[in-house]
């Protein structure tokens, strides 16, 4: 038990290599703060394994592992402390985090190499694995929103990473005030929880004293539960770039490419479906809630996915991409589907922090273009590149037997059999599943196939060194196997992923479970449907963009409305800047600003240190120096004095002299 | 016997020609004389009302009054003589350095 014991030890890793780097790293060559990044993030690694190892000599009664190290805050009744907890649910996330993590940072090594800011880049990127090995360590909802905003910070700080860039340094803004906007529902709904039920700790929030033996809402009933989900899901939506604060993540582009793979694809993002997931009681019991979840994301699935289909920078197709998956996760919350969602988190981290990583690899080798329209036949240029990006598209459209495949098979098959879920959602889910294999077909041959459009006189095109390509190749397999946890579940065998997380979710699951059972449709055959249609988003992509490779102009010429609509991206943010964004800055130039910072407060305070000027400027002439004058104002002082107190009894006598 | 007011009234003649001789006499040695007829009518106060209730406080007081009355005078006096060194003359108007 030595690190389940230590549990801390993950984390600070972390820190301390931030530290290292962020403080003494300015001078040191990038070997030093390579082994000093790369190094912490590894031990971090080796640590979450063996935890895992650990974790599995636990007896059932044991689990949830919960060790408390410090009282953080404790004012009366409340108490949040430094506690952290090792559950099934954890164990997945630990090591998607440090692993996908670790491998992220080995790619960075190759692709900063020539960045300058190179110690201050790895010293922000092992603090975001410190807040977010906090986030899904944490045992209660307070220590889990330090590491919440911390992500959130160093989000901030690494989509910056360019500041002399002006649209990175808004880029990063945005993303931040968004996300505070999220967060501040975030924050009510513990507020509420706690009012509710005195505690923010996850086990003895969820146990059948408190919320977990509440009796549930009805649907469409807006009872305290309900509301604390909705609340709770309104952080998930900033977080998790869902529908209607999704905004952010599209411009958080301008980060490094890494950033992009690590942050906004493959753990950061997730953090929102994580949340969701850890409060699955609490979310079980508000089927309004359940339902707003669902909705949001089948929503924000398909909206995303139609955007993503015209982009033409290939890390924007990617960041849509990345919405519209995150969409599915909440898809398969929202009907219940918890350990799908977590599955697909899992999935989604391997093949999306892999198609992030090529793209940078692409970008790398063409020296630094986005535009897909100015690369094209890159496949024989840089192989390994093109091969394991392929594997990653493969999966994320859903070939069979590919990661991708199992995790989005299981969401859309609960979407259909949920006693939440329904058609509607289903089939949503999977027109979505055509356009996600379309727009990813799209990219690659845009990419990789085709004539070069590029100057080839002048953009030498290089295959990426192996430190990049060593973490591509390893996400590969990952992406083509991490989804065989599900395989036997198709000739009738258990489906060892749900089985491992079953202990979390509980009873919840094994209704559905029942369900299924008597489900009338198998799911071999959704899954058939689902290959089907990925093999039609495949075949318009591979005729429009192989085979007539001057269709899709002349498509654009007939759908003109349709195309221009999508490529503004349905004018989400021209439409927040005139409803949100230019009220606020006129409310605050007019009102804030100019009325109460520059009359209001400032007048007040000039006003009464100019009334100090002025009286004093008066009352110095008083100040003569001449000893007599001085002595003039004693005996007047004096006799002030003496006629206070004697006034009662001259007061007559005054009286009288006035008369 | 003569009665208390009697010496309040000669107390407060005394006490009112110190104050408007310290206000008005611009010679430091004259203010400085002043002061002690103020103090000394204060002296002659204290021991007329020690005289009409027939207890001592007062006249303790007016012993403390001539103590430090006394020590005023050397420290006031070594003062005065240093302004006289400094300045060739005694009179106050031309004592106003602490003006702003």
């Amino acid at each position: 038990m030595l690190i389940l014991d230590n549990l801390w030890i993950i984390p600070l890793l972390p820190l301390l290599g931030s530290a290292t780097n962020g403080l003494l790293g300015r001078n040191w060559p990038n070997k030093i703060v390579n082994s000093v990044a790369v190094g912490s993030t590894g031990f971090s690694f080796l640590c979450a394994l063996e935890a895992v190892r650990e974790f599995f000599q636990l007896s059932a009664d044991q689990i949830p592992w919960v060790k408390q190290y410090f009282s953080w805050i404790a004012a009366g009744s409340f108490r949040a402390g430094f506690d952290l907890q090792v559950d099934q649910l954890t164990v997945v996330m630990l090591l998607v985090v440090t692993g996908v993590g670790w491998l992220i940072h080995i790619y960075s090594t190759g692709y900063m190499a020539h960045e300058s800011g190179y110690y201050r880049f790895f010293s922000y990127l092992n603090l975001f694995m410190f807040f977010m090995l906090i986030l899904v360590l944490a045992a209660n909802y307070v220590l889990l929103f330090v590491g919440w905003e911390g992500v959130g910070l160093c989000s901030y700080l690494l989509i910056g990473f360019y500041f002399l860039k002006k649209s990175a340094a808004d880029a990063g803004k945005k993303a931040f005030i968004v996300n505070r906007i999220g967060d501040f529902g975030f924050m009510l709904g513990m507020f509420l929880l706690f009012r509710t039920f005195g505690t923010l700790d996850f086990v003895t929030l969820f146990d059948q004293k408190h919320a977990g033996g509440a009796p549930s809402d009805a649907m469409g009933q807006l009872g305290t539960l309900t509301i604390a989900c909705l609340l709770l899901f309104m952080g998930a939506t900033g977080k998790s770039a869902q529908l209607p604060l999704y905004v952010w993540l599209p411009d958080a582009m301008e980060g490094p490419t890494p950033v992009s793979a690590l942050i906004h694809a493959a753990t950061m993002v997730t953090a929102g479906v994580y949340v969701v997931v850890r409060s699955h009681v609490l979310f079980t019991h508000a089927p309004t809630a359940m339902l707003v979840v669902a909705i949001v994301g089948c929503a924000t699935a398909l909206f995303a996915a139609t955007i993503g289909l015209v982009q033409t920078d290939i890390k924007r197709v990617l960041a849509y991409s990345t919405v519209s998956q995150l969409g599915y996760m909440f898809l398969a919350c929202g009907v219940g589907a918890f350990s799908a969602g977590i599955f697909h988190l899992m999935t989604h981290a391997f093949f999306k922090a892999l198609l992030f990583l090529a793209a940078g690899s692409v970008i790398h080798a063409v020296g630094g273009e986005q535009d897909m329209r100015k690369m094209g036949g890159l496949a024989k240029k840089i192989p390994w590149t093109y091969r394991t990006m392929l594997i990653a598209t493969l999966a994320i459209a859903g070939a069979p037997l590919l990661a991708g495949f199992f995790s989005k098979d299981e969401i859309l098959y609960a979407d259909f059999q949920s006693p939440y879920g329904g058609h509607i959602l289903y089939a949503f889910g999977l027109f979505t599943a055509l356009l996600t294999s379309f727009y990813m077909f799209r990219l690659i041959f845009l990419t990789f196939f085709g004539k070069p459009r590029f100057d080839e006189h002048h953009v030498h095109v290089h295959e990426s060194p192996w430190s990049m390509l060593g973490p591509l190749v390893v996400l590969a397999v990952l992406s083509i196997f991490g989804g065989w946890f599900a395989l036997p579940a198709f000739w009738g065998g258990p489906d060892y992923f749900a089985g491992f997380l079953s202990p979390v979710f509980g009873a919840k699951e094994a209704v559905a479970g029942a369900e299924e059972a008597a489900a009338n449709i198998s799911e071999l055959t959704l899954a058939m449907i689902a290959v089907t249609t990925a093999l039609v988003g495949f075949g318009i992509a591979f005729w429009l963009y192989i085979r007539k490779p001057g269709k899709p102009a002349e498509l654009v010429k007939s759908f003109k409305g349709a195309y221009t609509t999508l490529l503004n991206k349905y004018y989400v943010d021209e439409l927040y800047a005139t409803v949100v964004v230019k009220p606020l800055m006129w409310i605050s130039t007019e009102v804030l600003w100019r009325g109460v910072d520059v009359r209001a407060i400032d007048g007040a305070v000039n006003g009464i240190a100019a009334g100090t000027t002025g009286i004093g400027d008066n009352v110095r002439h008083t100040q003569s120096g001449n000893t007599r004058s001085y002595a003039v104002w004693v005996v007047i002082g004096a006799l002030v004095i003496i006629t206070i107190i004697f006034w009662p009894y001259l007061k007559p006598a005054a009286v009288g002299m006035v008369r | 016997m003569i009665p208390t007011h009697y010496y309040l009234i000669l107390s407060a003649i005394l006490f009112g020609l110190g104050v408007v001789a310290f206000v008005s006499r611009r010679n430091i040695i004259t203010i400085f004389m002043s002061i002690e007829l103020m103090l000394n009518a204060v002296n002659l106060a204290f021991v007329a009302f020690s005289q009409a209730w027939n207890r001592l406080d007062g006249q303790v007081f007016v012993l403390f009054v001539i103590v430090v009355a006394a020590a005023e005078a050397a420290v006031g006096l070594g003062i005065i003589i240093l302004i006289a060194r400094n300045r060739q003359s005694l009179n106050v108007e031309r004592v106003d350095l602490l003006k702003l």
